[in-house]
This record gives structure tokens, sequence and C-alpha cells, in this order.
């Protein structure tokens, strides 16, 4: 927690990614600065995931230098937890609730040590913060699309990070689970935390995030939402792909296919 | 004692397939763990020329290599924008094809025969005995298969969560810092290891259904993954045990008549489990109907 304040909690610079030659992301670079919320905004295969998981070294780089708090990653591994995307794994995997939130410590334990009475407390007590704390020992095959958000959302909290990073937490939840999700934003802002978040509800973007990046395959603008979720950047990151309605107060944003 | 003894290998085969074969069918790798089982066939063989006997551990070691090679040569062709399936499909009919060549080839010379490396003998494992610190009465394949069980339950037992996190979740392993090429590695060198060292008393090609069968009977009777490990373990020593005695009875083939009693007990298991079983869908379905109407 106590990193000094003069490192940024992630600074990315002329990160390029390529499939078979194809860039899906070109020189981007940024700085993100403590404490913030941030929305990752861009149309489909802009290259959102893929940056996150590039950062992450999930995925090879063509080039680029990534620095958590000034240090590389492979460093800095435990100050850094991650929400991947939910249709990511196979949710008839023989476990439970508990058990996958668990999964969390395994980073801190080391190579040898087992998950114990500490590791299930920790966990207990990450469930609860997600309310999930009565489907602990639920098979996560039954449990809504929500809530098996929510678990990993729960896992996340376990890893008792300082940066995180989330893959499109708020897509096919439940009402509830939205509001379970940003009010743990919120918790994890108020202490200090830092997160970056995928998002496509652009309709949320300006209640949800202190900061937004605009992404399609360059980074096309990034910084305090109020000076970067504009309309005239908007359209330069959705190109002709975006239909933007007029209203009372401020503008109505749908993405159209 | 020869009952014992093939029941006994029949045991050791199960506990060591039954455990692999929990996460191969959890990774849906069940199609390399047949690629591995038919492609460490030249491995054998050419170890076999080497040192001229079936009898040695570096034999076990070498042949499982190639089954690490396979699974290499599968992923670089993957890579290279091969079919998942074809690629599977090539590397081990192939290797598995230069193996059934190099047995054609050196027939004369060495006593290695297609049938028995296809379908094993466990009929007469108990005839081929060697002498381990003294002790003079325990068969050649009951020491290896034992071996190979131990070191599974080492591996496994020491490194649980990460094989198990590499299962369910490869992605947040990586992240997390768990190296998860590497046990991906050595779980595909214990699946090596083991078919070969099963080959010879249950066979090439049914070592595959100790593999698969048991434990996915075992995914549709539990929720928990150290729970269908214990099934899945159980259910093979069951199979080989009944698989023996019905053998036995009807004249049969011991190894065929095994993983046969597998797949009658998965049959069962398809119908009447809990929570997959078609019978409780059935039942659910019909609850629904009457709520419905």
């Amino acid at each position: 927690m106590n990193h000094s304040n003069l490192q940024a909690p992630l600074s990315v610079s002329g990160l390029t990614v390529a499939y078979q030659k194809k860039p899906v992301l070109r020189n981007v670079s940024f700085e993100v600065p403590e404490g913030k919320l941030i929305g990752i905004v861009g149309p489909n295969g802009a290259g959102k995931s893929t940056m996150i998981k590039a950062i992450l070294g999930l995925l090879p780089r063509v080039s680029g230098e990534v620095e958590i708090y000034g240090k590389r990653y492979q460093d800095m591994r435990k100050s850094v937890g991650y929400v991947p995307q939910r249709e990511s794994v196979d949710w008839d995997f023989p476990t439970n609730a508990l058990d996958v939130v668990m999964m969390g410590r395994y980073g801190h334990l080391g190579w040898f040590k087992r998950p114990g009475t500490k590791e299930r407390d920790m966990a207990m007590d990450c469930l609860a913060k997600v309310g999930m704390k009565e489907f602990a020992h639920r098979q996560i095959s039954q449990l809504s699309g929500g809530q098996q958000q929510r678990v990993f959302l729960a896992r996340a909290l376990a890893q008792h990070a300082d940066l995180y990073f989330m893959d499109e937490p708020f897509v096919g939840v439940d009402a509830m689970t939205e509001r379970a999700i940003i009010t743990l934003l919120n918790e994890l802002k108020a202490q200090g935390k830092t997160v970056l978040v995928v998002h496509h509800d652009l309709a949320t973007v300006r209640e949800y995030f202190d900061w937004v990046m605009l992404l399609n395959v360059e980074l096309v603008a990034y910084g305090p939402t109020e000076d970067v979720f504009t309309k005239s950047l908007l359209h330069q990151t959705y190109g002709g792909r975006l239909a933007v309605f007029d209203q009372e107060d401020g503008a109505v944003l749908v993405e159209s296919r | 004692m020869m009952e014992f003894w093939i029941i006994g290998t029949g045991a050791l085969v199960a506990i060591a397939c039954g455990i692999l074969g929990c996460f191969l069918v959890l990774r849906r790798m069940s199609l390399i763990g047949d690629a591995i089982s038919h492609s460490v066939l030249p491995g054998i063989v050419i170890a076999f020329m080497i040192s001229g006997s079936r009898d040695s551990l570096g034999m076990l070691l070498g042949a499982s290599v190639l089954g690490l090679i396979t699974v290499f040569l599968i992923q670089l062709f993957q890579q290279s924008g091969v079919q998942s399936d074809a690629s599977i499909g090539v590397v081990f009919t192939a290797l598995f094809a230069v193996g059934v060549v190099l047995i054609s080839l050196n027939a004369r010379q060495v006593d290695l025969d297609l049938d028995c490396v296809l379908f094993g003998e466990i009929a007469y494992v108990h005839w081929n005995t060697i002498s381990v610190l003294g002790i003079d009465f325990i068969p050649k394949s009951v020491w290896i298969l034992g071996i190979t069980v131990l070191f599974i339950l080492v591996i496994i037992g020491l490194f649980y969560k990460q094989f198990k996190i590499c299962a369910f979740d490869p992605a947040m392993a990586l992240a997390c810092g768990i190296p998860v090429a590497l046990f991906h590695y050595v779980l595909m060198g214990l699946v090596s290891m083991t078919t070969v060292a099963s080959f010879e008393s249950v066979g090439a090609i049914l070592v595959v259904g100790m593999l698969i069968v048991p434990a996915s009977t075992a995914y549709l009777l539990t929720e928990r993954l150290s729970v269908m490990i214990l099934y899945s373990v159980l259910i093979g020593i069951a199979c080989s045990v009944f698989g023996y005695m019905i053998a036995a009875w009807l004249d049969a083939s011991i190894a065929g008549m095994m993983v046969t009693v597998a797949g009658a007990i998965f049959a069962i298991a398809l119908v009447f489990s809990p929570r997959h079983g078609l019978l409780m869908r059935l039942r659910r379905r019909r609850k629904w109907a009457e709520v419905a109407g």
C-alpha cells in the first residue's frame, strides 16, 4: 500500500500489439494517476481487452514498456488484480464460489503453501463485500450471470491489490449487480486504489468514471471525463458508427452497429 | 496370486489414469491424451531397440519425451494457423505410423509385437518378475506402474493449487505469476509417462479409455474437484476388478473388458447423475410443465 507517491500506479509507453502482422494496438502511451476510476471506451475490435492482456503479459507485445509503480510488472504482480471477462472461464468447473475467491490468494501463497483457514476467512470477507456470503458453498454453475461476476470481483478483492484491471465487468449483469459493482469501485477508490475498467455502455460513463480513455487501435484521447468525453472526440473514436441524440442535459449516446 | 497381480496392475493403471484424466477432461484436452498415447509408440520402439529390453526406467522417461514433443508440435502447428483438431490428427497419426514402421522393420530382432503394443497383455504380467532389493516375486509392470503412481501423487499433491487454477482460469493464473506453460508440460509429461508405463498391460489404445472414461463419469457425479479425482480413481479400480472377473468368466480380453465396464458405468452415471443426469432432466422438465400448465 505504501508506494512512493512519485511513481504512477501504471505507466505505459509505445505499446504495440499485433495478431499475425496486423496491429491491433498501435503505439499507445499513457500514465495513470493514483486513486482514480478510469473507463476504457472504444468500438468493438478497438483493442481494449488486448491492451489489458498485453499490459499483464498475457499476450506478447511487439514493442512498448510497462511500469507498475515504477517497477517491472514481474516484480509487482502482488500489487495487481485482474478480473477477466466472465465468459473466459468454464463455469461448469467442479468448484464452489468460496473456492474461486480463494484462488485470489494463490499468487501470495508462493509455490508450496496450501490455502488454509486464513485464506478461507479472507475469501469469506470478500464474498460478504459483494453481497454473496450466503452463496459461498453454491456450485458456480448454479449462480446467475450477475452472481458469477460478483464472485470474480470478490476474487480480485482477495488479491489485496493496489491497481485493478477489469475487463467488461458490467456486461450481462442485473441492475443489482451493477449497483454492487459501482459501490465497490467507489470503495476501492476511497482506499486510494486505482481501477481501470473496460466499459461498453456509453450512457453511464459520465456517472461512473473520473477519467476516460478513448481507444480505437490508437489512443484517441485520455484525461478527466469532463474534458475527454465529448461529442467530437467520441465521433473521432467511433467514426460513423455512433448516433448522438441531444437532450436537455447533455448528450445521450447510442452505439450503432 | 496371478489374479492378484493382474487386478493390481489394472488398479495401478486406474489410479494413475484416474488422477490425470480429471485434469485432461476439465481442460477439454481428452484428445491430447489420445494423441500422446499413440505418438509415444516410436519412442517405445526406439528405446526398446537401444536397450534391447523393456525393463529400464530410462525407457520410461525416454519414451515420455516423445509425448512432450507431440504436445509441442501440436501447439506449434496451431500457432502457425492449422486447425486445432487437424494439427492433433496430423501429429499423432504421423508419429504412430513411424512407430508401426519401426516395429515392422525390426520384427525379427526385436521381441515386440504390434498386438501387444496396441492392446496390452495384462494376462501375462505375473510371468515377468524382476528382482529389486532382493524382492523377486513382484512383476516388473507393477514396479514401473507403482513408481509412476507415486511420482504422480507427489507432483499433483505438491502443486494441487497450481494445477487447479491452471485448469479453471489460466489467464488469471498467468497474471498471478504462476508458470502456466510449465505446469501444462508437467501434466503432459505425466500423461506420457503413464501411457508408456501402462502400454504393456492395457495397451496404447485402451489406456485412453482409462484416462478419459472414469474421469468423465466422476465429472457427472460431483461438484468438487478433489471428490471428482477420488471418484475417478475409485471407478477406475472398480473397472479393473469387475473387468477382470467378467473377462475371466467369459474368457475374453481383460483390458478390453475393463474399459467396457468403464463405458457401462459411464452410461449408468449419465442416466442417473443427480445434476447432469438424463433422468433428472426429464423429471425437472415435467415439473416445469406442471407449473406452466
